[in-house]
């Protein structure tokens, strides 16, 4: 079987696979959100936060309770990492100053797993002890991921809801995603990793000698229950620094579809709550053909430029394969870089500093677009809901009415909570790739020329729009970069956030208007072709001037 | 006594008009002083998209005087000229307006008004007495009295007499109106000559807030208000300004790496190691905001009042010219709007034994003297149907007439031939029938039925009956009046559907009559037996359930009504109170118009959204003319993007920048008239206007750059 043929096979398989998910897992998540009743554990933790369960809130409060159990988690974190440098450290297990946790590091790493970004400045079996991996680390996974789905949830009610100044109750929202959905999954996830070969263990590691007789610590740990939350949560930060490229974490190609399958399966199956809860399939079916039509194209076109593997030495060598691992292959690597770029997931199989320009170059777009195709988990949603009310609005002077989503108005509020959530994003990347190039803090000297731009370009847009992948080949942690990427995450995970539920917030409070003929309708394929459209023209307009001079200087 | 004006299109009016939609190039010449004044930043900050362009533009200037180049001052006049011609189209959208209000100002003059104090209804002459003031003197609650040749002084309502009035200063309609006291015609307007009689008027303005000051304000544009969509859209042009900006500025310290990188490649005048020139920079920012839109948005706006101005109605607001393109339900009026406004004769349904043409005959007879609409409408019938010439009251010297009397409730004729009296009589059907049995006739069986029958179709029977000498009355037959629907009605409904607005009936019949009615004319639904509060209480149940209601009245009691719906049209021939309560004026006091300004409102929007979606999609052209232009020199690579093989860099960014402003002002025309628009369903609206102005904003700029690239390469000593 050629390379491509299995290629091709796998990411069919990946569809068919998120296709039944998008219907039962849909289903289910929806269940989830809209349920009524509280499970025991649930009025435990309510209890003991003190949440009236049952008392919904506006989009101020929700957005303020975001925002405080956030800053909570980034303090938290922040502490614990800095304890763990100060008090809990292993003598041996610090002996190098680069695998030391300063604060600036801490910094970094804490907002990073907060946000949901989960970029790592660091080697992860290096750096973090099992005790930060599994009480920091993995609870900001766990949480981060559901903060997003819960955001997204409340834009939903948003729509689905008239005349209501409530978005739902953010603590019951967080206590249910992540106890009904995410940990469940997730322990499953965890099962089957380790069946497919994927370590679990608490030991410091063990002595291998090597095949040349050299002696290599090979460091073990919880990495499967790790993983499978790494990628669900579309989190993205790896036990081991090489990540998922790293056999413990995932030993061949079977665990590679497993994980690309948990990474995209969420955001795939959130349309479906959509559709479930304004009550019209359609619409939901309508997001997820915009999803799917951008992500495959995202694979596809990732995967041909690496099969085509342009470039002097891969030309000469037959075939892309420098920063790949055999086990996957190219175009499994491909797919795997796609998947991680298109949701805000960040977790790599092979390196993409290594791919063609042009290859190289559609994960930088895809995290461009906005993580929308289908984006991190509820991020995704959210982000594409944005996107179609934008189009809706264009759309929507074109048939002579005041444009409306689903019987709301999008007036000055609406477009104005919209157009701030779409000019964050560009702002922080261009800003930060615009300061990094005016104060020199840029690559090393390896990494010159286009190619050295395209990993700064990357770096910025990877922390801004939450993935965490790199282009690597910078040293990133130093007290400029951790700060100035720390302060991308924050901003790009936070601001759009509040954006996000401000507009849920005016569009709960209206009326819908009774569809009409006169009506936009928001489930033909007129309108997901407009939505694919407003998503890639979009981003072609603002980022073309920043890709001519990085991975299309280098690859035209 | 009702008397209704006939419109009749008369040459003042369409003198009147402005030019229907087509620009006249002279236009763009008048409106260049005006254009030149808005250059103004004070002016300009209310468009920031422009006002950016014009900071570029000071920028560009500046640079070009310290370092002097063709291709300097070649984008510096370009950029310019883009400001320039943004202002143009507001100037002459404005302009179209200021014709207007000139015509209105000269009915503005400053007249005397009588007033009289110690007037009150009733009151003998000798009790009140009379004072000459200035009309701008007075204050409302003034009563005037206004004779014939005078200028009535403000807007008030009569409340004392009766008048014909010259009001062609405000309509255009050159035919007297009656004005009277009393009822739904009592209102006047300030500055419109009463022709006969004498009225005396309450003022119910305050000074210097008439109608016309209004109307002059409005034509013009003076205080003109952005509307929701307008703001909503203006928000969203500005957030695409900021990232365009922030794609721009930010271009810089990348640009100093690359040319840093690639030290090798020769230094240009537009990129050299400090970078990109501010000319290039500020040429691309230009090119990327959206300076077609932004630049005639307000145009747009403008024109499409303006363009209801020309159809006779006012608009009191923008907002209301928007919310009529969002109306989801249409309140008509039974009579005027969908019926022609009365009862005509539809057929004529002869009694046993009796022809129809001898009942035709009969009926025609009986309704010669008979001046109402209806009776003139059996007389038409019967010529149409049997061939009946009319005869002329005055050639049958023989015939009585008896008129209509409430009394009676019957009219007819008493012919006196050879000696014997033939009476021949028509009326209500009860009324009728005991004339008959009074005068020793019986009705035949069918005429009953026949009556009932016409009845529950919705229609008015009238039984004809005769009583020759010598003989029983009976009954010659009926006759079916009915509603007579416009023609073109129901396919207009049709259009509606499509468009996805539902029309609702209103009429003060019984169900049944408005059911016949409603399914005739095709429209969704109908009020029957409608009182203003059920009005109000239906437009109040509609917009509960999110919908936009808009309707028309003239009366009084119409007022609340008009004033709780989103869109309420008032006609001129209505009282001050429905007038004042509506959010549109038609000086036609023509009720089918509404469906008109529903069209005109979707135009409005419609226009906005192409122009926007054109404006967008041009940037992927200009962006493949001036990014290999920037950057080709540093990574020639990059000259594979140059696929429209522009001449030289400088010329292509040129080209860029001229087919920017070109554009504005080919575009001028369009914005003016608004875009085609045609009624029918959202789909197909969208799939037409994505297609033209979707591709064509993505197509139209790689050929019309590449062809001003051409242009500019033939000019020697250039590139």
């Amino acid at each position: 079987m050629s390379t491509t043929t299995a290629g091709v096979i796998f990411i069919l398989s990946l569809l068919a696979a998120l296709a039944v998910a998008y219907r039962y897992l849909g289903d289910y998540l929806f269940r989830v959100v809209a349920a009524e009743r509280h499970g025991r554990v649930e009025r435990g933790i309510y209890r003991a936060l003190g949440v009236d369960p049952d008392a919904e809130q506006s989009w101020g409060v929700y957005a303020r309770s975001v925002l405080a159990f956030s800053l909570v988690s980034i303090l938290g974190l922040y502490a614990f990492l800095r304890l763990q440098d100060l008090v809990f450290r292993v003598p041996d297990f610090a002996a190098s100053i680069d695998e030391r946790v300063f604060p600036h590091l801490a910094w970094n790493t804490a907002v990073s797993f907060v946000t949901n970004t989960n970029w790592q400045a660091y080697s992860g079996e290096s750096t973090m002890t099992h005790l930060v991996q599994m009480a920091g680390l993995a609870v900001q996974n766990f949480v981060s991921a559901a903060v997003g789905i819960a955001v997204a949830v409340a834009l939903v009610r948003g729509f689905a809801r008239r005349k209501s100044e409530r978005l739902g109750n953010f603590w019951v929202d967080l206590t249910r995603i992540t106890l009904r959905i995410l940990l469940p999954i997730a322990a499953v996830a965890a099962v089957l990793l380790i069946v497919g070969g994927v370590v679990q263990n608490l030991t410091d590691g063990t002595a291998a000698t090597t095949l040349t007789g050299a002696q290599q610590h090979l460091t073990g740990g919880p990495v499967a229950s790790q993983e499978a939350i790494k990628e669900l949560g579309t989190n993205g930060g790896g036990f081991y620094n090489v990540n998922s490229a790293h056999p413990f974490e995932n030993p061949n190609a079977w665990t590679d579809w497993l994980e690309i399958f948990l990474l995209t399966v969420i955001p795939f199956a959130l349309p479906r709550v959509f559709g479930r809860m304004v009550k019209d399939n359609r619409q939901g079916y309508a997001i997820l053909a915009v999803m799917a039509i951008i992500a495959v194209a995202g694979v596809a076109l990732t995967n041909v430029f690496e099969l085509q593997h342009a470039g002097t030495v891969p030309q000469a060598v037959g075939a892309a394969l420098e920063g790949k691992d055999v086990r996957f292959g190219v175009s499994n690597s491909a797919t795997f870089a796609a998947a991680t770029t298109l949701t805000s997931t960040g977790a790599v199989n092979s390196f993409h500093d290594s791919y063609t320009a042009l290859g190289g170059m559609m994960p930088i777009v895809n995290m461009m677009l906005g993580e929308v195709a289908p984006g991190g988990v509820g991020s995704g949603l959210y982000g594409m809901l944005i996107i179609a009310v934008i189009t809706v609005f264009v759309a929507g002077l074109m048939v002579g009415r005041t444009p409306e989503y689903l019987g709301k108005k999008i007036g000055a509020r609406e477009i104005k909570f919209a157009s701030m959530y779409f000019l964050i994003t560009p702002a922080l990347v261009l800003i930060g790739v615009a300061a990094a190039m005016a104060t020199g803090n840029w690559s090393t000297q390896l990494n010159v020329g286009p190619h050295g731009f395209s990993e700064v370009v990357y770096a910025f847009t990877s922390a801004a729009n939450n993935n965490g992948s790199a282009f690597a080949g910078i040293t990133v942690n130093t007290p400029w970069w951790d700060t100035a990427l720390g302060l991308a995450m924050l901003l790009g995970r936070f601001l759009p956030l509040i954006f996000v539920l401000g507009l849920a917030g005016s569009l709960a409070r209206q009326a819908p208007v009774p569809a009409s003929a006169g009506t936009l309708p928001t489930h033909k394929p007129l309108f997901i072709g407009m939505v694919v459209g407003v998503v890639v023209i979009l981003v072609a307009l603002t980022f073309l001037p920043a890709l001519a001079l990085g991975p299309l200087a280098e690859g035209l | 006594m009702t008397v209704t004006s006939v419109a009749t299109p008369n040459p003042r009016r369409e003198a009147r008009k402005v030019g229907g939609g087509l620009l006249d190039p002279k236009q763009l010449w008048k409106s260049l002083p005006d254009a030149l004044r808005k250059l103004n930043p004070a002016t300009l900050w209310r468009n920031p998209v422009m006002l950016i362009v014009e900071v570029g533009a000071v920028f560009t200037t500046l640079l070009a005087i310290t370092q002097p180049s063709w291709f300097s001052w070649a984008i510096t006049v370009w950029l310019w000229l883009t400001v320039l011609f943004a202002n143009l189209a507001e100037a002459v959208a404005e302009g179209r307006g200021k014709a207007q209000a000139a015509t209105l100002r000269n009915a503005k003059k400053d007249t005397m008004a009588r007033r009289l104090i110690g007037w009150s209804e009733g009151a003998a002459a000798t009790q009140y007495r009379e004072e000459s003031v200035a009309a701008s003197a007075l204050a409302q609650g003034d009563v005037v009295v206004v004779e014939a040749g005078q200028v009535i002084p403000g807007d008030g309502d009569v409340v004392e007499g009766i008048a014909s009035v010259d009001e062609s200063a405000i309509t255009g309609e050159s035919a007297p109106v009656i004005r009277e006291s009393g009822g739904d015609r009592s209102a006047v307007t300030g500055g419109t000559k009463v022709l006969s009689d004498r009225i005396v008027v309450r003022i119910t303005q305050k000074p210097g807030e008439s109608f016309i000051d209004r109307m002059i304000g409005l034509v013009e544009g003076a205080n003109r208000q952005k509307t929701p969509n307008e703001i909503a859209l203006n928000i969203l042009l500005a957030a695409l300004t900021i990232i365009f900006l922030l794609a721009v500025v930010t271009l810089q310290p990348m640009a100093i790496y690359a040319k840093a990188w690639q030290g090798a490649a020769p230094d240009t005048a537009s990129f050299g190691p400090a970078g990109i020139s501010g000319i290039v920079l500020v040429s691309l920012l230009v090119c990327l905001i959206p300076t077609t839109i932004g630049a005639l948005l307000s145009a747009i706006g403008i024109a499409g009042m303006d363009r209801l101005v020309q159809r006779n109605v006012l608009a009191m607001s923008g907002r209301a010219v928007e919310a009529a393109g969002d109306v989801n339900t249409l309140l008509l009026d039974k009579t005027g709007t969908i019926t022609l406004g009365n009862r005509q004769a539809w057929e004529f349904l002869p009694a046993a034994g009796v022809t129809p043409a001898q009942l035709a005959d009969a009926a025609q007879l009986a309704s010669f003297a008979d001046e109402t609409p209806e009776g003139r409408s059996i007389v038409v019938l019967a010529k149409e149907q049997y061939g009946l010439r009319a005869r002329e009251e005055g050639l049958m010297p023989h015939a009585t007439f008896i008129p209509f009397t409430a009394q009676t409730r019957m009219s007819g004729v008493d012919l006196a031939e050879n000696g014997e009296v033939r009476q021949i009589r028509k009326g209500a059907a009860s009324a009728v029938m005991k004339w008959v049995r009074d005068n020793g006739g019986h009705p035949s069986d069918d005429v009953g039925p026949a009556v009932d029958a016409i009845s529950g179709q919705g229609g008015t029977p009238l039984v004809v009956a005769e009583l020759a000498a010598g003989q029983p009355a009976r009954a010659l037959g009926v006759i079916h009046l009915k509603d007579v629907v416009k023609s073109g009605m129901r396919e207009r409904f049709d259009e509606m559907r499509r468009m996805g607005i539902r029309t609702i009936m209103i009429t003060g019949d019984n169900p049944l009559t408005a059911k016949a009615i409603a399914d005739e004319a095709g429209v969704d639904d109908f009020l029957a037996e409608a009182t203003p509060e059920d009005k109000l209480a239906l437009i109040r149940k509609e917009q509960e359930g999110g919908r936009l209601v808009a309707m028309t009245g003239d009366g009084t009691n119409d007022a609340p009504a008009l004033a709780q719906a989103d869109v309420g049209v008032a006609m001129n021939t209505g009282t001050s109170a429905a007038k004042e309560a509506g959010n549109m004026v038609d000086l036609d006091s023509d009720p089918t118009k509404l469906i008109e300004i529903v069209e005109i409102g979707k135009q409005l929007l419609i226009t906005r959204g192409a122009l926007t979606t054109f404006s967008i999609a041009n940037d992927i052209a200009k962006y493949f003319a001036i990014i290999p232009a920037m950057f080709a020199v540093v990574y020639p690579s990059l000259d594979t993007l140059n696929i429209m093989r522009l001449s030289s860099p400088e010329s292509a960014i040129l080209s860029a920048v001229v087919f920017n402003a070109l554009i504005i002002i080919a575009l001028i025309p369009l914005s003016l008239r608004g875009v085609r628009y045609t009624p029918s369903s959202a789909s197909k609206l969208l799939t037409r206007n994505l297609w033209i102005y979707g591709l064509g904003g993505i197509v139209a700029p790689f050929i019309g750059i590449k062809i001003i690239d051409m242009v500019i390469s033939l000019i020697p000593g250039i590139s």
